[in-house]
């Protein structure tokens, strides 16, 4: 199977602190990958490098066969990389849809002259702007928050609008950083079943960062198991749940 | 008689108003859309304002200029501004938003002092005088009303600024600005190029002050390098921002009125005593300060609030 994305021995400190060490993992195109790891494995941590908002004291990042080390986050996000944030990014002075409004790519009106002169351009392209945006908040379940401020969201909410904003992005290998904490069950499954058609249907690559292991066994083969900056092992859950290094992983990670 | 003196005080009144309101809708552009902190408002000003006089000033002018129409030297203000606000925004807009407040400070120092040394272009110290004033001498019916014919000139010119910053605002552009200022790693993240649109910011809002200065210079007809005055061009702007409104282009406008209004009511105050009181412009300087206090603990967000879609 190809790699979507592919690092290659990644290592990040923080000062004193080895977050990333020597890490390497394929993430193979069209599959849901799981990351998993105790707190503090550095699964954040390797998200901001590989969308290009760390760059890394060493190794690479690859994006189907293409090295794009330590290239900003807006190029990735354009070659097709989008992530939702662990802690809720929101863009709190602006309203619910506006913060799904802002992704779309290749907007004319983010340009000034044609912001004045081609009004009616960027009008049609708000339109349909709007209208996905819309679209987006029904599956959501946040339709009549649409015109609320974001900064006003509860903690679960905002994490849904991470999800929003990457569901109104192109992109096709999407990284999703917790994105089951907090948000209610019911919700969770209709999110999944998202998911599962995006990946299915549309061919998206996701990885996945997800500490509730039911839901990891759910939706992602394979899993990889990440400690102490570095990844252990991968298989499919079951797999991973027989490997003594992956229980040691964790009762270590809970003990100090 | 009497009602004369004050129709030509209000006119003297709006249109340093209006010079203000164009400063405050530029620094609006930077800090309001974007969170650019920029101290150096009144480099920009007076790099527009010279500009403007260099290329307007006739040859009996000191020092002498090529006379072009008041309209060309207007027009290019802006980019003058803006291009020294490109060559100051690559080197510093990457900066953490106080290091670039710091760096704008220096770079005020730097040009006022560039304008007060090179006498071959700007007359140093002693200033440029004799730029041209539209209007003046226009006389209606016995009435000297080439002030007034200049304020409806002003106010045309900041209805225009107006409608397109507005424009600006409301377009994807706008958006994008804010949730920058919001979240500048979520909008890097979502494919924003958070730098360049910065940039775009820092130089329309220069270009914006940079023809504040040309509508100043036209209507008083004499610009020195004291007009790069911390106090008058910097301190005042930002003031007259946050109590207006940042982020909001009709608050820009009405801080600039209200502060300037109660600026000029306390300089009439100044006046009344026989004796001149010492220390009253510190202590105008405080009023102020008070003032602004005042309007942010009534109204958090200014006298007109940033709107919300
Ligand atoms: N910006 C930063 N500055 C300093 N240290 C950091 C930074 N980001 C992460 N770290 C450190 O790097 C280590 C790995 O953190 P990271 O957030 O990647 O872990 P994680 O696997 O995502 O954990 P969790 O499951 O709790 O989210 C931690 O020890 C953390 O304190
Ligand atoms: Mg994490």
């Amino acid at each position: 199977m190809n790699s979507a994305l592919s690092v290659r021995s990644i290592s990040k400190s923080f000062g004193g602190l080895r977050a990333v060490r020597e890490c390497s993992l394929e993430i193979a195109e069209g599959a849901v990958t799981g990351l998993i790891g105790p707190n503090g494995a550095g699964k954040t941590t390797l998200f901001n490098i590989i969308c290009g908002l760390f760059r890394p004291d060493s190794g690479n990042v690859h994006l189907r066969g293409r090295d794009v080390t330590g290239q900003p986050a807006h190029r990735l996000f354009h070659r097709g990389v989008v992530r939702t944030f662990q802690i809720p990014h929101e863009f709190a002075g602006m309203t619910v849809l506006e913060n799904l409004m802002l992704v779309p790519a290749g907007q004319s009106g983010e340009n000034v002259f044609r912001a004045w002169f081609q009004r009616p351009r960027v009008r049609r392209e708000e339109h349909a702007i709007v209208k996905r945006a819309h679209e987006v908040l029904d599956v959501l379940q946040l339709g009549r928050l649409s015109g609320e401020l974001a900064g006003n969201l509860s903690g679960g909410q905002k994490k849904l609008l991470e999800l929003g904003r990457a569901m109104m992005s192109e992109a096709r290998v999407v990284l999703l950083d917790e994105p089951a904490a907090g948000v209610n069950r019911t919700l969770m499954k209709t999110l999944n079943a998202a998911i599962r058609r995006l990946n299915r249907e549309c061919n998206y690559t996701f990885c996945i960062v997800e500490h509730d292991m039911n839901f990891v066994r759910r939706m992602c083969n394979p899993v990889v198991v990440m400690a102490e900056g570095a990844t252990l092992v991968q298989g499919t859950m079951d797999e991973i749940m027989a490997d003594q290094r992956v229980l040691d992983a964790y009762l270590g990670g809970r003990r100090d | 008689m009497e009602l004369l003196g004050i129709a030509n005080y209000l006119v003297l009144f709006l249109t340093i108003a209006g010079v203000y309101a164009l400063l405050t809708l530029g620094l609006n552009v930077q800090w309001g859309y974007t969170g650019i902190l920029n101290i150096g408002v009144a480099a920009f000003f007076a790099v527009g304002a010279y500009t403007s006089a260099l290329l307007t000033a006739p040859a009996t002018a000191q020092p002498p200029g090529p006379g072009l129409p008041v309209a060309v030297g207007m027009l290019a203000a802006m980019p003058v501004a803006g291009i020294l606000a490109l060559g100051i925004g690559l080197i510093t807009l990457n900066l953490r938003s106080d290091y670039l407040a710091i760096a704008s400070i220096g770079i005020a120092e730097i040009v006022r002092l560039f304008l007060k040394n090179e006498e071959w272009l700007t007359n140093g110290v002693r200033g440029m005088a004799g730029i041209p004033r539209p209007f003046a001498g226009v006389d209606i019916a016995g009435w000297s009303a080439g002030g007034a014919l200049y304020l409806a000139l002003t106010i045309a010119v900041i209805g225009v600024v107006f409608a397109a910053l507005q424009i600006l605002y409301r377009a994807p552009w706008g958006r994008a600005l804010r949730a920058i200022r919001d979240r500048e790693v979520a909008a890097e993240a979502m494919g924003k190029n958070v730098l360049w649109f910065r940039l775009q910011s820092f130089v329309l809002g220069s270009a914006v002050m940079g023809l504040a200065g040309a509508v100043h210079v036209h209507y008083a007809g004499f610009i020195g390098p004291e007009a790069i005055d911390p106090l008058f061009a910097t301190f005042i702007v930002w003031v007259m921002l946050i109590a207006g409104g940042s982020g909001s282009n009709l608050g820009a406008i009405v801080g600039a009125l209200a502060i300037w209004a109660v600026w000029s009511v306390t300089e009439l105050l100044g006046q009344i005593p026989e004796e001149p009181i010492t220390g009253f412009g510190a202590l105008r300087v405080f009023l102020i300060g008070l003032l602004l206090q005042v309007i942010l603990l009534l109204r958090p967000q200014g006298i007109v609030p940033e709107p919300r879609e």
